[in-house]
């Protein structure tokens, strides 16, 4: 492991590890839904849609076909817009003109409060009637404050809220991997 | 970067960094009108007036489908049926307005400042949709946007303004936003619509259009009014479109692939010839398209400044 990127940085998880956990997670989408029929792989913005985009490759490989993928901002569904001073960006959205009928699995890299998840079901609702949606995440860190919970994890991290969970993208970051960040 | 802005009055003082940013938020705004579902909850529970002193069909509706498409409530005001006719004046009406808890107010007004003068003693956002001779600021945002969006940039781009630019807010707005781009911007119709003295602007002045049309990337053609004909600003308006008018024999002579912007609405045959208008030049519909865009991103921009402004002054309040 290749330690600390900065002075309150802890690395949990290198690339190796990450790919693995992927791996896993790709294998375990197929055996849910019995094969790729229907399945919409659909990133949340940001870095939930470089791990989509991997997903969907690893499952095109397991089951030798092309499997469907989009990705979805979710900024205008936040419950905090009216309360968070700092304005997010708002990123792009791409998914079919109608989900009605798909098997939607959301990819996301850290699992948290649970409010992200939220937003992204408001948005995806008003999309079409999907015949089911489960959640794939990275790093499920704890904390949940909704009733919403993730089908496939790559690993579980216990977390303080004063903590911050820091998922890097070699496609975007440079490297990938997992780091725990101590705030304050 | 933070949009701490709480009105949008003109694009004279907006930095290229804000303009930037509004242009980048339209993007993904553009999408949500091609959805089923063409709606986002973003603005959801926020009220906002159309107080219309002008007649304009397409900017309020324009500005309408960007509310309502951000779930806000939208009440329209329009002057002829409105209390001004009783001698109500503008601080009056707008408080009156603010009494029953609105949150932004979308103004068209036939006096420049009239937005500025609203926003400073109201407490709602102020946008404004064309004031006098000032600005259009959403006009220009949504003209430089097109521009991008078929050039993929803004800075070094060559662009005409061809018409009454002395009299036309649209033209006011491209020039200040264009320029701020990177943008070299020039002028060109009757020397009575488009005096000298334009060049305090920082433009270049084209005494003919073949030779604007023979240079530039972009030609942005204004709308001739038939009250300037009746001010004897030009003689007629045949010997306008002669002169000035956008013409397919005209832009074969220059023999350049020039893209074609019209703010609306047009009078085919005077500033721009039917053909041409329909040709595969323009971009008119587009501008129509992504105008919606840009008044969403504009608004939801708007709305978060507001709040970033206050939880900015909060804490330098010690709050």
């Amino acid at each position: 492991m290749s330690g600390q990127n900065n002075l309150n940085e802890k690395q949990v998880l290198d690339s190796r590890m990450v790919e693995r956990s992927l791996r896993r997670i790709a294998h375990q989408i197929v055996e849910r839904n019995q094969g790729t029929d229907g399945l919409l792989v659909v990133g949340i913005q940001t870095r939930g849609v470089n791990l989509a985009e991997r997903l969907v490759s690893m499952i095109s490989d397991i089951e030798k076909t092309e499997v469907a993928t989009g990705k979805l901002d979710i900024t205008l569904y936040r419950d905090d817009l009216r309360h968070n001073p700092v304005q997010p960006t708002v990123r792009s959205t791409d998914l079919p003109a109608d989900v009605t009928g798909r098997k939607v699995v959301l990819v996301d890299d850290v699992f948290f409060t649970g409010r992200t998840i939220r937003a992204a079901l408001d948005a995806l609702v008003d999309f079409g009637r999907p015949s089911s949606i489960m959640l794939a995440v990275l790093i499920d860190r704890g904390h949940q404050e909704l009733p919403i919970r993730a089908d496939f994890i790559g690993s579980s991290i216990s977390t303080r809220k004063d903590e911050d969970v820091i998922v890097r993208v070699s496609e975007v970051d440079g490297d990938d991997g997992v780091w725990i960040k101590a705030l304050g | 970067m933070q949009f701490t802005r709480k009105h949008l009055l003109g694009l004279e003082e907006l930095s290229s960094d804000e303009i930037r940013m509004i242009l980048d938020t339209a993007l993904p705004f553009k999408e949500i009108s091609e959805r089923q579902i063409k709606k986002v909850p973003v603005l959801r529970g926020k009220t906002i007036v159309n107080l219309f002193f002008e007649a304009s069909t397409r900017t309020r509706t324009s500005f309408e489908f960007a509310e309502k498409r951000l779930s806000a409530d939208t009440v329209n005001v329009n002057v002829s049926t409105s209390s001004v006719s009783k001698g109500e004046t503008l601080v009056d009406m707008a408080r009156n307005l603010e009494a029953m808890k609105i949150d932004m107010v979308v103004i068209r007004h036939a006096a420049s400042g009239a937005p500025a003068f609203l926003a400073e003693r109201i407490d709602s956002n102020v946008i404004n949709a064309g004031d006098g001779w000032h600005e259009h600021p959403t006009q220009g945002l949504l003209d430089m946007l097109t521009m991008r969006d078929h050039y993929g940039k803004l800075e070094g781009l060559k662009v005409v303004i061809v018409g009454d630019v002395i009299h036309s807010r649209v033209a006011r707005s491209n020039i200040w936003g264009l320029k701020k781009m990177g943008a070299e911007v020039g002028v060109c119709g009757p020397p009575t619509l488009v005096p000298a003295s334009l060049k305090e602007l920082g433009v270049k002045i084209y005494p003919r259009i073949e030779d604007a049309l023979s240079e530039v990337d972009v030609v942005n053609v204004l709308r001739i009014q038939l009250e300037r004909m009746q001010s004897n600003m030009f003689p007629s308006l045949g010997e306008y479109n002669r002169l000035y008018g956008i013409s397919t024999s005209k832009l074969e002579a220059a023999g350049r692939d020039v893209l074609i912007l019209h703010p609306g609405p047009m009078n085919r045959g005077v500033e721009i010839d039917s053909d041409v208008a329909d040709g595969e030049h323009q971009v008119i519909l587009k501008q129509v398209t992504n105008g919606v865009a840009v008044r969403m991103a504009a608004l939801f921009l708007l709305a978060g400044g507001k709040q970033a402004g206050a939880a900015e002054a909060a804490l330098i309040n010690g709050e």
